[in-house]
């Protein structure tokens, strides 16, 4: 492929097509919706593209892309992607691609919407193929801006108002970006003090050896900033509002991807370039993603709202990305990177089915329902795929990724380990409640006008569903990918054992 | 013929196959699913016949295996792959042979009903993944065939998921395997770390030698949470009663005679791991002694024709299980495949008397079916004959194999508990059948005989009910037991004495169902009202289901709700408490901006006092 600029490509055309779409008439809703498609699929293609071609034999970043931009700070664009970004990268674009088609029956201000979601797509992908640390964090505060918007502009207002929860979601996101500029900049100066020159290239910050005490610091900052984003506990309360106010799309890129920049980051940017200071905060780590697994999947039997259940669950999962971050060994972080993209196309799909049920039913509590699998056999099948690899079921996706993350995440911690597995105890009850409760029992004659999926609204069904059962069933296709990026991460910065605080 | 074992990976794939069919493009057609299924299943019989063939003509301690890596990194190998040796070549046979006659009989049983292609999409799933269960060659590889049969389980539990106790029954099958499994999982982990590799024979061989009970113990028991689950043991038991909400063929495939099986294969499987702590047998042992004695008890007085039977597949799981524990795993096999020929059986003639009848379960409400229905009646005779252990039926073989393992091995309660289980379910099943198929009652039903494509399966099983055992009788030299056997298997040389007496015992417990139930000459009734209190106890299970739905309500729903409480309140309060402090500030702070210059003047003034006093006193102590 030589110089082609994929990269380049598959981010931008996302904003192309925004401009585009600023710039046709407010009538032309047709031309909005195929515009917004066609632009998302072709990044979809382009990155399908950068997965196959991706030499594994060769790990390390590829695709690289790198322009001089701001030179008194170092600061470069700079793009390129390895085996843990490949995925997420993916990701991005299966998730984008069908959060269009879950909004397909968007009715008022479609120029807006559209426009802010695809800037919203960029935004994320921007983070996952940054290879410098500016570029990472202007792509990040990107974000903030269209997900507010849409949230106040085409949220749902239930336990909480839409501006509550548009509110929450931004000033959280706002918070944990507060943590993560400080640590940006104390290690920018630091590395400077060593290196004599302005960087801010991953890699060059990456090989420097910082003073143990100040990557304790440094790496604390990250965690608290991507741990807020990655919904740990105490810090996940934006997650369960933020989802349950925000439009179907937002809450499917949300949830899917733009929580997953926070393990990306742990991983990519806090262990790769602060290594000792996350084997020092590993054990804090751990211990609040076992609460995260126990206390919010225990919330999840409670609730009686479908975006809340979902939202609690998704970040009782994050538990499990969490502790497989924390253990640090290759098994348990390719796990980790397995399960944020499992997580993602789970959500996503969950998601999309939520929101075009609330579209044609106008409520989401649990207990309006039943039988729905009846009137709406193909909704009852999304359901069921999203609800079983949700709770881990082998031949899905997720299974492979908290089946690696057990293995790995057991060699470090026994019992920590051993209260994280008996979340699938709790996944199980409490999504076959909610499926049963919502989809069997006896017909309800009040639902018997709703109609089935048809057109647009399977696609994203169609993609989804089979991304978690093409990964699930052969799931070597991603994982070498994965462990092909980790392994060379984890050789880079060398052996590390667990210890620290306690 | 090793070309028959290269190409072998099919049988679990042909069954997957059809699922896929079934589901992507035959949903419509209902009759081309049927038959996709069938045929399916159907060659997978076939292939597994001609793999049988080739393993029982071969040596004994020959494997044969193939994997292909599946999921793999530095330090962790699941492959996906197949492992023919006896133990999988007699269980290809038995769950590719009811399996097909299951199907064929669907076809009668599941006739004109809505969901007829979807059922045998379901079907198919079950069938593959239970076949590659069947054939792991590892540990990681079994975890996962053994969840997808535990789903393919719960979607055919709740196959008419119209009624509510179907969809409740469902979700307590799985939900109780997830405990069953969450130990499970927990001793897989346990063998990655301790011995590296999920690989039956590699663990295998690095068990030879190998004495850490400490290490081994609580392995062997986490493993054990799996059977527990799957095999339906005390105290994990309560789901499988339940899952009579199937259709009853699913029943007679699922619930009877494979997937619940799959706990004591798994124990038979890894024989080597467990016969390694003498503790873990005992255990094993207990459990499953226990739970033969507590099924059979609550068999007594059920009177729903499906739950009788399933409360006696309990018993027999139990049964299966005590003998592994006793070291006996060449009976225990022995008495799996027997008891699937005719626990098989008898769950199908069951649902050909509740299809005649229009879905009546109830046995006081029957009556008079031999008449009526022969072919049906006779089988199932002769399913209660071999699972009651009349000589020279297939159950009588293999449950003198277990009695004789008991009584050799020095278990000598255990012995006296089977012969007492023995005693009961000879006692149940012929309470069943002299009250349901020859008692006086007709309620004016009007049932007749099945259709060939009912009945046909039932003679086939029916045959094999009387037939299987001889596999393992002194007329054929016990070949299956020159097969099936395991280092630390022992066995013992055929005892008159023991098998006399357990005929005896069987054929006293038909004889007092005969007075009691037949002639009628102790009236049933009267011995219900005066042992009340022990049948309110039995006919209640126990209350098993009450006390762990109250454990349910007040831990697990209780916590939930305090767990949400505490995130509302304490958690949200917390921030938003946050939030109102920093906008309460701004509100306050806000009257001290209140436009006017005075005002500002004021504050002007007061803050060059301030600096002036603060400058005056410095330098004040700076003279002083």
């Amino acid at each position: 492929m030589g110089d082609f600029p994929i990269l380049s490509l598959t981010l931008f055309i996302p904003v192309i097509g925004a401009i585009i779409i600023m710039i046709l008439p407010r009538e032309q809703e047709r031309s909005i919706k195929y515009l917004a498609a066609i632009s998302t699929l072709i990044s979809l293609v382009l990155s399908l593209l950068v997965f196959c071609r991706y030499d594994m034999t060769n790990a390390g970043m590829q695709f690289v892309e790198s322009i001089p931009w701001v030179k008194d700070l170092g600061v470069n664009y700079a793009l390129g992607v390895d085996g843990i970004s490949i995925p997420l990268l993916l990701l991005t674009n299966l998730i984008g691609f069908s959060a269009v088609y879950a909004s397909w029956q968007v009715a008022e201000r479609i120029k807006e919407f559209f426009a802010l979601l695809l800037l919203l797509i960029t935004g994320v992908m921007g983070t996952f193929v940054a290879t410098d640390l500016f570029i990472f964090f202007l792509f990040y505060e990107v974000v903030v801006i269209p997900i507010y918007l849409l949230v106040i502009m085409f949220g749902s207002s239930k336990r909480v108002t839409k501006e509550y929860a548009g509110m929450k979601l931004t000033i959280y996101l706002l918070i944990g970006s507060a943590f993560l500029l400080v640590g940006l900049i104390a290690l920018f100066i630091k590395a400077q003090a060593i290196l004599g020159y302005p960087s801010m290239d991953i890699k060059t910050l990456a090989g420097l050896n910082y003073p143990v005490a100040f990557q304790i610091f440094a790496y604390s900052l990250m965690a608290l900033g991507f741990g807020t984003l990655l919904s740990m506990v105490p810090f996940h309360a934006w997650s369960p509002d933020g989802y349950a106010g925000a439009p179907t799309a937002v809450s499917m890129i949300h949830a899917g991807v733009l929580k997953k920049i926070g393990g990306y980051g742990l991983i990519r940017i806090g262990l790769f370039i602060l290594p000792a200071g996350a084997k020092y905060i590993a054990p804090i780590i751990a211990l609040l993603a076992i609460g995260n697994v126990v206390y919010a999947g225990m919330i999840c039997l409670s609730q009686k709202d479908l975006k809340y259940i979902v939202g609690y669950s998704s970040v009782s999962h994050m538990g499990y990305v969490l502790i497989g971050i924390a253990s640090l060994n290759l098994i348990s972080i390719n796990g980790a990177v397995m399960m944020m993209f499992a997580h993602g196309v789970m959500a996503a799909l969950f998601f999309a089915m939520i929101g075009n049920l609330y579209h044609k039913s106008h409520t989401r509590n649990v207990a309006d329902f039943g039988g729905l699998a009846h009137q709406m056999p193909r909704l009852a099948t999304g359901f069921m795929l999203a609800g079983l690899s949700s709770l881990g079921l082998p031949g899905t996706v997720n299974f492979i990724g908290e089946f690696t993350i057990f293995v790995g995440a057991f060699r470090n911690y026994q019992i920590l380990t051993i209260i994280a597995i008996s979340g699938i105890i709790i996944t199980a009850v409490y999504i076959l409640r909610t499926l049963g409760n919502l989809l069997f029992g006896p017909r309800k004659p009040e639902w018997d006008h709703l109609q089935d999926l048809r057109g647009p609204e399977m696609v994203p069904l169609l993609v989804l569903g089979g991304a978690i059962l093409l990964g699930g069933i052969l799931p070597f296709t991603l994982m070498d990918l994965i462990n092909s990026g980790v392994g060379q991460l984890l050789t880079q910065i060398g052996p590390i054992q667990i210890g620290g605080i306690f | 013929m090793q070309n028959i074992l290269q190409i072998s990976w099919i049988i679990p794939v042909l069954p997957f196959l059809a699922f896929a069919c079934i589901g992507l493009f035959l949903h419509r057609w209902p009759k081309a699913a049927a038959a996709m299924s069938i045929l399916a299943i159907g060659g997978s019989f076939v292939l597994s016949l001609l793999v049988a063939l080739k393993v029982f003509t071969g040596d004994p301690g020959q494997v044969f295996e193939l994997s292909a890596r599946w999921l793999s990194m530095p330090g962790l190998r699941v492959d996906m792959g197949i492992m023919i040796d006896p133990l999988t070549a007699v269980m290809l046979i038995v769950v590719t042979t009811v399996a097909l006659l299951v199907q064929i009989y669907s076809l009668g049983y599941m006739d004109k009903d809505p969901g007829f292609a979807s059922y045998f999409a379901y079907q198919s799933a079950f069938a593959g993944s239970m076949l590659g269960l069947v054939v792991a060659s590892n540990f990681g590889q079994l975890f996962v065939f053994w969840e997808l049969v535990g789903i393919c389980s719960y979607l055919l539990i709740g196959f008419w998921f119209g009624k509510d106790s179907a969809k409740n029954a469902a979700i307590k099958a799985f939900v109780t395997n997830r405990v069953g499994d969450f130990g499970f999982l927990l001793g897989i982990l346990f063998l990655t770390i301790v011995f590296g590799t999920l690989n039956f024979g590699e663990l295998s061989t690095q068990l030879i030698g190998y004495d850490n009970i400490a290490v081994l113990l609580p392995i062997s028991i986490l493993l054990f949470f799996g059977p527990m689950g799957k095999s339906a043991q005390f105290p994990l038991h309560v789901w499988l009663p339940d899952a009579m909400e199937g259709p009853t063929p699913v029943s007679a495939l699922i619930h009877a005679a494979t997937m619940v099986a799959a706990g004591v294969y798994l124990i038979a499987r890894a024989f080597f791991i467990f016969s390694h702590t003498p503790q873990a047998m005992f255990f094993i042992a207990v459990v499953g002694g226990f739970t033969a004695l507590f099924a059979a008890s609550i068999a007594l007085v059920q009177n729903d024709i499906k739950r009788i039977l399933a409360y006696s597949t309990l018993s027999q799981l139990g049964y299966m299980v005590m003998a592994m524990g006793i070291g006996a795993m060449t009976a225990g096999m022995f008495h799996l495949m027997t008891h699937a020929f005719f626990k098989s059986l008898l769950f199908l003639a069951a649902g050909s008397v509740i299809h005649a009848l229009h879905e009546e379960q109830d046995i006081w409400k029957m009556g008079q079916l031999s008449q009526k229905m022969p072919v049906t009646t006779w089988t199932f005779v002769i399913g209660a004959l071999a699972l009651a252990g009349i000589p020279p039926l297939a159950g009588f073989w293999s449950k003198d194999e277990i009695l004789l393992g008991a009584y050799v091995g020095g278990y000598t309660g255990l012995y006296i508990l089977g012969s007492l289980v023995a005693f009961m379910t000879a006692f149940y099943m012929f309470r069943l059948i002299f009250t349901a198929f020859f008692g006086s009652n007709t309620n004016g039903h009007h049932a007749h005989e099945s259709a060939p494509v009912m009945t046909v399966p039932l003679i086939i099983l029916a045959i094999l009910s009387i037939v299987a055992g001889f596999v393992g009788s002194p007329y054929m030299n016990n070949i299956f037991g020159h097969f099936i056997t395991a280092p630390g298997v022992v066995h013992h040389e055929a005892n008159l004495g023991i098998m006399v007496i357990s005929s005896l015992i069987a054929l006293a417990g038909i004889v007092l169902a005969w007075i009691i139930y037949q002639r009628k000459i102790i009236n049933h009734e009267s011995l219900r009202q005066r042992f009340s209190g022990i049948y309110n106890l039995l006919s209640n299970k126990y209350y098993l289901d009450e006390i762990y739905a109250w454990l349910i309500a007040v831990f697990v729903d209780g916590g939930a709700r305090l767990l949400e409480w505490v995130d509302l309140k304490i958690v949200n309060g917390a921030i938003n408490g946050l939030a109102f402090f920093t906008g309460w500030s701004g509100r306050t702070l806000r009257y001290t901006e209140d436009g006017q210059v005075q005002t500002y003047a004021l504050y002007l003034f007061t803050g060059v006092v301030i600096i002036l006093i603060t400058a005056l006193m410095a330098v004040f102590t700076a003279i002083v």
